[in-house]
């Protein structure tokens, strides 16, 4: 270059590059395709739907957001919410994971010092994708730490469009989880790096990585719990060294810090059940450096063994007895519900309900391991295999990160999402390493003697090769064959990954979407039609009672007070809105107005057979309300043990106040051609009582297709005079 | 309790006409009216009175000032007054549109009347006579009586005026029409002689009534015209010399009829359409420019489903639904948001500026809008801005960035209260402009590009690393 070309062939020449430019130039071509498709292939509900924000949790983060972005970080860290939890209220500040909200309002900033014109709800809409971009960069990045760069590739690619991914980070679902993958999946990476160069700056940015992490979402215990694992495990193997002493302990130091800065975990970091394994393992460290050191002093090994044994059983007695001590004098905390039921799939179901009543808690069926892996499910052993013939420090740590996540996926349904890296990563070695052998083969035949030269990965490798090299020439077609089974494999795996982003992860369940009888689209709106009813036409101090599914949603969109929330930390109160939701009236009615509530709002899908309404939900409010309160029974709202609301139901069932609200006039309505009046389509019956009375409520608005009922609590008759004052 | 006032101010003028009468100071009283003919129009919440006058000049002098009064209620509620001067007999009539100004008169009765001067285009000999047809508009007028009304009642309302036109000219001869909007009147004050057919109620003639004489009558009667009002709209234009214009209009509605009381029943209202909700609209119609392009309706919290589109070559109509529909006393805020093409709205005047043409008013047919903001947005770096609207307005200047801004873009904010469809006409905003600022944008984009390839060009080139 720095000399001028004499002609012009010299130039055409100058700017041919050389194989390793021309490697380089695929490599960062194909992560800028990778990078964009990631985020492009999470834009199906924007382009179907609109720039809006997904489900239920996602509504709490963009309110949060908003707040943020209008009163400053420190009004948002001190912020008390007098909106939800009503009369309870709510410290945001110190019960969230801020590293969602931080993140997209600086994204925003930025924005605007550029001079984007963006409005924060786009910001929001989109971190989720551009995070998932992010990860794919650092997978190749993991995937080139703990492999070779092509795995680097292929998991990149992998990842990009895995649906476990893909699940939790399409534009609009503004969760903790988009940032939190990014997060984890750094924060193993910077760490893998750290344990393999042993540099102190590797560890210092791991233990940034954990604070990022901390801060986005309460999935970081399992960071702090696989990584000391993974150091156990290094111990016990015996490949105990200065690089992992180094790594680990400025990690866990630095990260425990940093993490105590988060209010929501703060001393939970040193005294939490959950946390201590951590602890355990950096005093197991300084032993293990200790006898190390007096190792070295020792030359008598006689000694040095009985002086192991001493400091070992004594170092673990100390540890026993102050974990002991810990836990009776209540300085250690026990392990929470949530850990609990993670270890042991049947405790939630036993012992919380309200962990059992969602949907994502509940252990995994393997249809879904199908759905959300595809392919991946039959590399991820195979791709196990090829880590066990490599063993290394990173090598291990994918294992064991593989296998951990992997049965933690198969406990609940939503962690999936935590195996969904690992599982590509492993898979990835698969495909990169058999994709790579065949080819060697193929190549081998034309360039027998350079076979010899070309950088052998292994010795196991090179000897497989010198063997292919005997055999016969069939061979050759042979490895085409499995060449082009792999690449029709992985072309399915695109082809289902696709499909199953459009078709099932894109949708943003807040409008519902429908063929019509002409195959036309036919869109419901109910839900944002009656929260934008609530927020323009109710007095604007005005208390709003559903069940807690729903709160986020009504105070976000709504901007009214409500009862429960979906941060379901207080126990009893859900429960008193479950017993009010199934007493009888005059007894809820007492309830509702103790608990000084305006409206009582309540979905109900039995006319558009919108199966997830509050009647199917119903049994989880009896559950959880006779939890705290045993007069609600469950057996008396079922049949012989079965659930119905025709006219076999239980009286119990027909008079409560869900089943009232619910079929309030439903008994005059005509929803299906050739069925009888008060038909109800989500459950296929007619309904049991079709003449149903309100006494202490009155409907205040139903939406256009009666999924979301709202009634107004009536002012009790003795005290009018006080409420005429209170409703203007 | 504003009906009672009004009564109070009723009786005060009367008392005062009274009183007047007995001091006999004469105001600047040239004219007679010879023959009053008004026609009040009550079939919307926009109330139109027509009212023609055939004025004498009855002094010595040629004068060409002829004052109307108005009852200050009727002030409040005043969107619109238009007159125009008649010339011709017969099928020959054409009009002439006249100066009219609010004035005081300081010699006037001491009362709370206030008055309107039209200024005529020739002053009028002694002796003869001219043709006045004068348009009052009036909004937020019709009392909703009772107040507050269930799902399936219908709407009520109580209009308020005199049987005599309110004057402070002797009139010899006046008729008073009233239209309502469907036979169905409750009640109404008669004046003999008052005739009541179909759906119009006919007060008078009365003959040679004296200045300031009124009679308070109400009629009660059924309006069930969708009672929209539009208690704020925002309108921002704003202009790209890149070939679009970008409107954004930000409405907050009010059902402003009588309050909705007790149950909303959507059986009801889903089965029995006719007899329920009658009051109450679901539908709006917003009739756009044509060559209308990217249309979205949406509010706070995301887009509404429910809009319809037309466009032909001379108008397009957006047929809206607000997310539920709106009974008395429910509001709705939506945004509307349009582009349109550049060429049909701005052009160059002869003294090298440019100016843009627009429609200043509401696209929202038959709304009154209380309060109206025009915002339009200049390109960045245009300079002298200077806005010529055809009626009384306040403006003023503000500064907004947008996109890629860094002095930020000149804002013309023109601001008019309660608005009525008649305002609807069109305004200039005049402004100068360097046609090189609009590469400024791409410019930058450019640079910033550029920077960002050398940096990376240096970064590959230099060699960081502390170790050697």
């Amino acid at each position: 270059m720095a000399t001028m070309p004499a002609s012009a062939s010299d130039l055409l020449k100058s700017f041919k590059l050389k194989t390793k430019q021309q490697e380089l130039l695929i490599r960062v071509s194909i992560l800028c395709l990778v990078y964009i498709l990631a985020f492009i292939t999470r834009l199906f509900s924007v382009l179907r739907y609109e720039s809006m924000i997904h489900e239920f949790d996602p509504y709490f983060n963009y309110r949060t957001t908003l707040y943020l972005t209008e009163n400053g970080f420190y009004d948002f860290w001190n912020w008390f919410d007098y909106e939800s939890w009503y009369p309870l209220g709510r410290i945001v500040g110190g019960t969230l994971y801020p590293g969602l909200m931080v993140t997209a309002v600086l994204i925003y900033r930025i924005l605007r010092f550029l001079r984007f014109a963006v409005h924060i709800r786009e910001v929001c809409v989109l971190t989720a994708p551009f995070f998932a971009s992010n990860t794919t960069l650092v997978a190749y990045f993991f995937g080139k730490e703990i492999w070779d760069s092509g795995a680097g590739l292929v998991a990149a690619i992998l990842i990009a469009v895995c649906p476990g991914y893909i699940s939790r980070s399409v534009a609009g679902s503004y969760d903790n989880e988009g940032v939190a993958i990014f997060a984890l999946l750094f924060t193993f990476y910077v760490f893998v790096k750290a344990v393999n160069t042993g540099s102190l700056a590797w560890s210092l940015a791991s233990a940034f990585g954990y604070f990022y992490m901390v801060s986005a979402w309460g999935g970081y215990v399992f960071i702090i719990n696989l990584i000391p694992l993974y150091v156990l495990v290094l111990l016990i193997t015996g490949r105990y060294s200065m690089r992992l002493y180094v790594a680990y302990n400025c990690m866990y130091i630095l990260g425990m810090l940093l993490a105590m800065q988060i209010r929501f975990v703060g001393f939970q970091h040193v005294q939490s059940g959950e946390h201590m394994a951590a602890m355990g393992v950096f005093f197991l460290m300084q032993v293990f450096y200790f006898l190390d050191w007096v190792k070295h002093m020792l030359s008598d090994t006689k000694l040095f063994q009985a002086f192991l044994r001493i400091t070992v059983t004594s170092a673990v007695a100390v540890g026993g007895i102050a974990l002991g001590l810990g836990m009776v004098s209540g300085y250690i905390s026990p392990w929470t519900g949530r850990f609990y039921s993670l270890l042991d799939p049947t405790y939630a179901k036993d012992h919380i309900p309200i962990i059992a009543s969602v949907s994502e808690h509940q252990p995994t069926a393997w249809s879904s391991f199908m759905f959300d892996f595809h392919i991946l499910l039959f590399l991820f052993p195979a791709g196990l295999y090829f880590c066990f013939k490599r063993l290394s420090d990173a090598t291990i740590f994918i294992v064991m990160y593989g296998l951990t996540s992997m049965y933690f996926a198969g406990v609940m349904v939503r962690l999936i999402l935590v195996a969904t890296p690992a599982v590509c990563l492993i898979s990835a070695i698969a495909v990169s390493t058999t994709v790579k052998n065949l080819t060697v083969l193929l190549r081998s035949k034309n360039k027998v003697v350079q076979t010899g030269s070309t950088k052998g990965s292994g010795g196991s490798k090179s000897s497989s090769k010198a063997l292919l090299d005997q055999s016969q020439p069939f061979q050759k077609n042979g490895a085409i064959a499995l060449l082009f089974g792999a690449f029709y494999l992985l072309s399915r795996y695109a082809t289902h990954c696709t499909w199953v982003t459009s078709e099932a992860y894109s949708s943003p369940s807040i409008v519902l979407a429908a063929r019509g009888a002409h195959g036309n689209r036919v869109i419901f709106d109910d839900y944002r039609e009656a929260y934008f009813w609530l927020r323009q036409n109710t007095p604007q101090d005005a208390k709003v009672m559903s069940w807690w599914d729903y709160g986020y949603q009504i105070t976000a969109m709504g901007n009214r007070t409500v009862i429960v929330d979906n941060n379901t930390w207080n126990n009893t109160h859900i429960a008193t809105v479950g017993r009010a939701m199934s007493s009888y009236e005059d007894e809820a009615i007492e309830i509702i107005r103790s608990l000084d509530v305006d409206y009582v709002l309540v979905v109900f899908g039995g006319v558009t057979g919108y199966s997830s309404d509050d009647i199917n939900k119903f049994l989880w409010m009896v559950r959880i309300g006779g939890g705290v309160f045993p007069v609600i029974k469950e057996p008396d709202y079922l049949v012989n043990g079965e659930y119905r609301v025709d006219k076999g139901a239980a009286p119990k069932m027909l008079n409560c106040l869900m089943y009232k609200l619910c079929y309030y006039r439903f008994g005059e309505m005509m929803t299906e051609y050739g069925k009888p009046p008060g038909y109800d389509r989500a459950r296929g019956v007619e309904i049991g009582n079709k003449d149903v009375k309100l006494e202490h409520l009155e409907e205040a608005f139903t939406t256009s297709n009666w999924i979301v009922r709202i009634y107004r609590v009536k002012p009790a008759n003795n005290r009018w005079w006080l409420n005429r004052y209170k409703f203007g | 309790m504003e009906a009672r006032i009004r009564a109070r101010v009723n009786l005060a003028l009367t008392f005062f006409a009274l009183l007047f009468f007995v001091a006999g100071s004469s105001p600047p009283r040239q004219f007679v009216i010879s023959n009053a003919e008004r026609r009040i129009d009550l079939s919307s919440h926009i109330i139109n009175v027509h009212l023609t006058l055939k004025v004498e000049n009855a002094g010595t002098r040629p004068a060409s000032e002829v004052v109307l009064a108005l009852t200050p209620t009727e002030v409040d509620h005043l969107a619109m007054v238009d007159a125009s001067a008649i010339k011709g007999k017969r099928k020959k009539t054409t009009s002439l549109r006249l100066e009219v100004k609010p004035t005081e008169l300081p010699d006037a009765p001491p009362i709370d009347t206030k008055y309107f001067t039209i200024y005529l285009a020739n002053p009028l000999n002694s002796g003869e006579s001219t043709t006045l047809e004068v348009l009052y508009v009036f909004t937020h007028f019709l009392e909703p009586f009772p107040a507050e009304i269930a799902q399936s009642e219908s709407q009520l309302v109580f209009y308020h005026d005199t049987a005599l036109i309110l004057s402070s000219y002797h009139i010899k001869q006046q008729t008073t029409f009233i239209k309502t909007p469907s036979t169905k009147v409750e009640s109404f004050i008669r004046m003999e002689p008052t005739n009541r057919v179909g759906t119009e109620i006919k007060y008078g003639p009365y003959e040679d009534r004296p200045p300031y004489s009124i009679s308070p009558i109400h009629v009660h009667f059924e309006n069930n015209s969708p009672f929209a009002v539009v208690e704020e709209l925002v309108q921002e234009i704003e202009i790209s010399h890149w070939g679009n214009i970008q409107v954004t209009e930000h409405y907050k509605l009010i059902h402003a009829g009588a309050r909705h009381k007790g149950v909303f029943s959507r059986v009801d209202y889903q089965s029995r359409q006719s007899s329920n909700g009658a009051s109450s609209f679901r539908y709006l119609l917003a009739r756009l420019p044509p060559r209308v392009h990217s249309v979205y309706y949406r509010d706070e919290i995301g887009n509404i489903s429910s809009s319809h589109l037309r466009t032909d070559s001379l108008k397009s109509e957006l047929q809206i639904e607000p997310r539920y529909p709106l009974f008395g006393g429910w509001k709705a805020t939506f945004v509307i948001g349009y582009g349109l093409p550049l060429q049909d709205f701005l052009f160059e005047s002869s003294d090298d500026k440019r100016y843009l043409n627009f429609t200043f008013g509401c696209p929202l047919i038959g709304m009154v809008v209380d309060k109206l903001t025009i915002k339009v947005v200049l390109p960045e770096g245009s300079t002298d801005p200077s806005p010529v609207v055809p009626f009384p307005v306040e403006h003023h200047l503000e500064a907004k960035y947008s996109s890629l801004d860094v002095v930020g873009r000149t804002v013309v904010v023109l601001e008019k209260k309660n608005f009525v469809p008649m305002h609807n006409s069109h305004f200039q905003v005049y402004y100068s402009f360097k046609p090189i600022f609009m590469l400024a944008e791409s410019l930058m984009l450019a640079s910033a590009f550029f920077m960002l390839f050398v940096a990376c060009v240096a970064y590959i080139h230099i060699d960081l690393s502390i170790r050697k």
